[in-house]
């Protein structure tokens, strides 16, 4: 079984946010709420990367450890799913999450959170809606993993630097490029996440 | 050797180490081929996450906080939330009933040695009782809500199924972020009803020196409160405090602090919450199953002359000389 995994080699990413796009146009995602963002790190400086990160769908992953109605649960497939029905919007996976993946709308009164919402890896909900269903869609977005896709934002970077897959596929993608090219800042990420990284 | 000229060479020796170590890190600015090497000035996660332990950057969207890109921390809050607060608060809340469950089998019900007088000393006005349950059913609330957040998916979730525990877990979310202000209200009302009779005193070591009221030979001298009850009054209001700023602030999030600010205010918030809970659980004991005619106080706001002469000596003394002593039911207005 395939382990569903994202690699962004940032020697690739050139922050041009169209991973950003790509997300919020195929899920329809809310105002206000961003599953996947580039983050600049040493704006400016010499040695500056861009890393565009979202969910990692982590091995392990404290979202689901520490979420108290036990909303968020990996698939068969690696990839972190959660029930929008089940969600109180209590915001621990929030502080759990290495990556702050985990999006909350507004609602209501103070810092009160809805239900939160995240990337799924474009592979529809957790809950009990039938995949690839109008319903499904309006409250979790795109099921393109249903339909034998990949998560848009990686399918559609123009550098080829967001990677999504089979974990060993991209790595072995990763490693042949380091290799190649001779030089790679790393599978950023990647320790916190999978407890792994990438040696070349 | 000196040990000044000692220090001198070590420290030359450590220079001349360190040229030798970084001399390849130069080299390596430019490639074999003699054009520069793209990742020798490159960010490195590791090396920033060794650094700093979090990775932060610049980000084009408007929130801020997302220009955290990675923060190891979660998996340690993790930690804490998943093990250390689930053993850890189990042991201090199971093992306080234990404890109390043991000194009711040990001492029984504290009772009025001398009997009941049937004469009646006021002790609490309606304000300061009014202030004692408005904090008090808000703290119930609190922590039962509280308790259901951290507990709820072990105890409640298995036995009335996901459906019906987030519909429960739902409203004791809003529950406990309404009656939190609730709880601040009365928490302040306390502080400054109460304050004036909580200073420590003289009769306080007298007081622990006769057994705290425990050894049924002695008797234990007190002013309006004893050294035990003025010692849950400063405990509340210091547990009290950390939970509220620490509660707000999770109430608010990321409106004060960062990502790191509100694992720490979960931590605070949680352990101060386990042991408050021990705190209370050992108040309500004493004050309702540990000892007869402590209830009343907060009941009715009358206790028996006899319980007070026992318990509270001092007190029961100066309110007899102030004319506020008991009235006796039998005497009738002289008109």
């Amino acid at each position: 079984m395939a382990r569903m995994k994202f690699l962004c080699d940032a020697d690739r990413c050139i922050d041009c946010n169209a991973c950003v796009t790509a997300c919020k146009n195929e899920n329809e995602v809310p105002w206000g709420i961003n599953r996947r963002r580039v983050v600049t790190i040493n704006d400016g400086k010499p040695g500056e990367r861009s890393v565009s990160m979202a969910c990692m769908h982590c091995t392990d992953a404290p979202c689901a450890a520490v979420c108290p109605v036990e909303c968020i649960y990996p698939t068969e497939d690696g990839v972190v799913l959660h029930s929008k029905d089940l969600c109180i919007g209590c915001g621990y996976c929030f502080y759990a999450c290495p990556f702050g993946a985990p999006q909350y709308p507004k609602v209501g009164n103070f810092g009160s959170r809805g239900k939160m919402d995240k990337c799924t890896y474009c592979a529809g909900g957790g809950g009990q809606e039938e995949a690839g269903s109008a319903a499904e869609f309006e409250k979790y977005g795109s099921n393109r993993f249903g339909e034998g896709k990949l998560p848009l934002c990686a399918e559609m970077c123009s550098t080829k630097s967001l990677l999504a897959g089979d974990g060993e596929i991209i790595a072995q993608i990763y490693k042949e490029r380091v290799l190649k090219r001779g030089y790679g800042s790393g599978a950023w990420g990647w320790l916190t996440a999978y407890h792994e990284t990438i040696s070349v | 050797m000196t040990v000044s000229r000692y220090f001198h060479a070590v420290l030359f020796a450590a220079s001349l180490a360190l040229a030798i170590c970084s001399a390849p890190a130069l080299a390596q600015k430019l490639g074999p081929d003699g054009a520069p090497n793209p990742t020798a000035s490159s960010v490195q996660e590791q090396q920033l996450l060794n650094e700093l332990s979090r990775i932060e950057g610049r980000i084009d969207i408007p929130d801020r906080k997302a220009a955290v890109l990675i923060q190891p921390a979660g998996r340690m809050w993790d930690y804490f939330h998943e093990v250390l607060l689930h053993w850890g608060a189990a042991i201090v809340i199971l093992g306080t009933l234990l404890l109390l469950g043991v000194a009711y089998i040990a001492l029984g019900r504290l009772p009025i040695k001398e009997g009941r007088s049937g004469l009646k000393l006021a002790r609490f006005k309606a304000i300061e009782r009014f202030s004692h349950w408005l904090t008090a059913t808000s703290f119930v609330l609190l922590g039962l809500t509280g308790l259901n957040i951290t507990f709820g998916k072990i105890l409640l979730l298995p036995v009335v199924g996901p459906e019906a525990f987030t519909a429960v877990s739902e409203v004791s979310k809003y529950i406990h972020n309404f009656v939190s202000f609730a709880f601040v209200v009365g928490l302040v009302l306390i502080a400054v009803i109460f304050v004036k009779d909580n200073f420590f005193q003289r009769v306080d070591i007298e007081w622990v020196k006769q057994g705290g009221g425990f050894i049924a030979s002695k008797h234990a001298p007190a002013g309006r409160f004893n050294l035990g009850e003025k010692l849950v009054f400063w405990l509340s209001l210091g547990a009290g405090l950390a939970i509220s700023v620490s509660g707000f602030l999770l109430l608010f999030p990321f409106s004060v602090t960062d990502i790191f600010g509100m694992q720490i205010a979960q931590v605070v918030h949680s352990a101060v919450a386990v042991l408050f809970i021990a705190l209370i659980l050992g108040h309500i004991y004493i004050g309702t199953l540990g000892m007869e005619g402590a209830f009343e106080a907060m009941g009715t706001g009358e206790v028996d002359l006899n319980w007070a002469k026992e318990h509270h000596d001092r007190w029961a003394e100066e309110q007899i000389a102030k004319g506020n002593g008991p009235k006796s039911p039998l005497a009738t207005p002289a008109e």
